[in-house]
């Protein structure tokens, strides 16, 4: 019996080590909920990403009505020149230019907040490091995402990392990042700066939680007063039963 | 006055059609017996999963585009533009996992109190149809999403096929329609998910149901209520399934309903487990994902088939776990049903059962290491030697007498026998002479009283 225990105890255990990757992620601390820092998520995500990146899935319209983003500030600050606002967050750049200059069409990033975890993606973005092999066209190269075919956009907001290396097990491998210049934002301005834009993808990949999240504890209310009305019921039918 | 109306109106349809007696036969004059537990409501839960999934799968179908181009997006769209549509879909990826977990329950159930044997083979039988119809169901439903791990799965698990010696490959091939994956197979899964399986499983629940109704139904005791009746040929112990269990199995469906509302809205993703991360990148042919793991409900069966080194021997042991389970009936030889009255070492035999039958599905879960691998081969073995071990230990087990009327629901602790109800005993004993138990238990009755007592008040003030 003993054994048998030992051996189940043991069996759920090497699930928990199985972690993939090296490198642990990084917490990102996003609320959804903070309309203020998706709203500034949403500003960074038109600046900074959406030359390349869409997210098809997501509308002007929805956007600012879920952000509470008044129609004359979406039009002018989010909406690029020329876009409906019924029409979603897509990017100008062509497809076909994008494989000829950097190997691959940048994915949509409409539910890449569910396919990756907030984690990943908070790590991933303050995961580039200076990368001067002949075999990187962008100089730099990511933790999280190797040999990954986007450039560090935010590098003159975060400044530039080196790695640290390390032997682990007679292989030199990297430790973490140390920062090599200071970028226009302090560490904690930038860390904020990626969590806000995080909160912003994780948003875009389900716009209904709010909807969800918000009507949930009444729907849970109702049933539990129902549960405990049936629950009379069911006693006061059965009283007579032994 | 309006009931007279109401009796004429039933007057006529029942020269019509049996309306009446069929009520009366299924619900008014149905003896069930009086001392189901808990783990008698998931039948009826079943049956309550099956019409959430029909009737928010018909809505879906609204909305969704069987076609290889446009069905990942068309899915985003009910989730996002379609109204109301993120909480019908989420209502129906819960329902499939919160399906399987009654119905793995209701199985259970099954062999808890042995409910499978004589008289009542058929009705397992049936049920173990349905059991494998709902796989398909569950298996071609999930290709439809046409994400990642929808189409990765898919080509596994039609691959497998193809390693049935002679006909394998044009079997796989006929399944996809396609040598890969594709808008064929699609198109085909979509036919089946909704028209031709459900329509089956419509179809069995009535065969299921009116098994059921022919032998009647089992109970924690495992002894036959129909044997022991009164002089209007009414079981002693039975009591009319309306409105005695019509009443609990409400209760028990809003509890139900409270545990589904709580993931649907809270977790409906519940850790990658009901939807897998991974599912949320549209399928490309082109990009294995690292690590295909088919959906939890398959797991315990996936990891039997990656237990086997050889492709056929894997398959052949994958489907023998589930063929096994059919001949149930017939490979359990002892004369008493339920676990309380069989022997320790059913007991022991149905614990490790149940222990590696959930050990492989989190193994199932889990990329295949080599220790991993070790583990469901010792797993598996252990599945397979409960039901080849049944047929010999079975008709010489030492089991308790039965007794003439049912008993209990739940054997109360203090009629419990064994050194593990001993010791629980005494654990109990324990816990409750301690201090903190003592201080929690006045606190709380404290403000049990108060909250009475705010009842009483309201009631007064209504009440003038």
């Amino acid at each position: 019996m003993k054994t048998i225990i030992a051996l189940v105890i043991f069996a759920f255990s090497f699930g928990a080590q199985a972690v993939e990757g090296s490198h642990p992620l990084q917490k990102a601390d996003v609320d959804v909920f903070d309309l203020e820092s998706v709203r500034r998520g949403a500003g960074y995500f038109v600046d900074y990403c959406m030359g390349c990146h869409s997210i098809k899935h997501l509308r002007y319209s929805r956007l600012g009505r879920d952000l509470e983003i008044k129609d004359e500030v979406l039009r002018k600050d989010i909406m690029p020149e020329g876009a409906k606002v019924h029409e979603s967050l897509l990017t100008a750049m062509n497809p076909e230019d994008a494989i000829k200059w950097f190997g691959v069409a940048p994915p949509d990033l409409s539910l890449v907040a569910r396919a990756h975890g907030a984690d990943w993606l908070y790590s991933y973005l303050k995961g580039f490091y200076v990368d001067q092999s002949p075999t990187r066209p962008t100089g730099v190269n990511n933790l999280y995402f190797k040999d990954v075919a986007m450039p560090n956009v935010f590098w003159d907001l975060q400044g530039l990392q080196k790695p640290v290396l390390a032997t682990h097990g007679g292989s030199q491998v990297i430790d973490h990042l140390e920062k090599v210049t200071q970028g226009k934002m302090t560490d904690k301005e930038f860390d904020q700066t990626m969590v806000d834009l995080v909160a912003f993808l994780v948003y875009a990949a389900e716009p209904a939680q709010f909807a969800r999240l918000t009507l949930g504890k009444y729907v849970i209310f109702v049933l539990l007063v129902l549960a405990i009305i049936l629950f009379k019921l069911k006693k006061e039918y059965w009283k007579d039963i032994k | 006055m309006a009931s007279e109306k109401a009796k004429s109106l039933l007057g006529w349809i029942d020269e019509r059609f049996p309306l009446s007696s069929f009520v009366s036969e299924h619900l008014v004059k149905y003896y069930a017996p009086k001392n189901f537990n808990f783990l008698y409501f998931f039948g009826s839960l079943a049956m309550v999963v099956l019409v959430i999934q029909i009737l928010t799968g018909i809505f879906l179908t609204m909305n969704y585009k069987p076609d290889a181009k446009l069905a990942f997006d068309s899915v985003e769209y009910i989730m996002r533009d379609v109204s109301w549509g993120w909480l019908i879909r989420y209502m129906h990826s819960t329902g499939a996992s919160a399906f399987f977990i009654v119905i793995y329950l209701h199985m259970f159930r099954a062999l808890f109190y042995g409910s499978y044997k004589q008289p009542r083979e058929l009705l397992w039988l049936f049920g173990m149809v349905i059991f494998v119809l709902l796989m398909a169901e569950a298996f071609m439903g999930y290709l439809l999403p046409w994400g990642q791990m929808s189409f990765w799965g898919a080509q596994v698990i039609i691959s497998l096929f193809s390693a049935i010696p002679v006909f394998g490959e044009d079997l796989a091939l006929l399944i996809r329609g396609d040598y890969v994956i594709a808008d064929a197979t699609l198109n085909r899964f979509f036919a089946f998910h909704v028209i031709a399986v459900p329509l089956a499983l419509v179809g069995l629940v009535v065969l299921h149901l009116t098994a059921l109704h022919t032998v009647g139904s089992n109970n924690p005791d495992g002894i036959e209520i129909k044997k022991n009746k009164d002089e209007n040929g009414i079981p002693k112990d039975g009591i009319p399934f309306h409105p005695y269990y019509t009443v609990k199995d409400l209760f028990g469906l809003c509890v139900f309903l409270l545990v589904f509302a709580l993931i649907m809205f809270y977790w409906p993703d519940f850790g990658g487990y009901f939807l897998e991360a991974p599912n949320f990148e549209p399928a490309d042919p082109m990009r294995t994902p690292e690590h295909i793991a088919p959906v939890w409900y398959f797991t315990p069966f996936y990891s039997v088939l990656r237990a086997v080194p050889d492709k056929l021997g894997g398959v052949i042991a994958m489907g023998s776990s589930i063929v096994v389970l059919f001949i149930l009936p017939w490979l359990d030889r002892g004369e008493v049903k339920s676990i309380r009255y069989r022997s320790g070492l059913f007991k022991i035999a149905l614990l490790l059962f149940v222990i590696s039958f959930i050990a492989l599905g989190v193994l199932g879960t889990k990329p295949a290491t080599p220790t991993a691998t070790l583990f469901a081969r010792f797993f598996s073995a252990i599945y397979f030697l409960f039901f080849l071990t049944l047929p010999i230990y079975s008709t010489r087990e030492k089991t308790k007498p039965l007794p003439e009327r049912l008993t209990h629901a739940i054997i109360p602790l203090e009629q419990r026998e064994g050194w593990h109800w001993n010791l629980l005993r005494k654990i109990l004993a324990w816990v409750a002479a301690t201090e903190a138990y003592r201080c929690l238990q006045g606190s709380i009755c404290s403000y049990a009283e108060k909250a009475c007592g705010y009842v009483e008040a309201i009631k007064k003030k209504n009440c003038k």
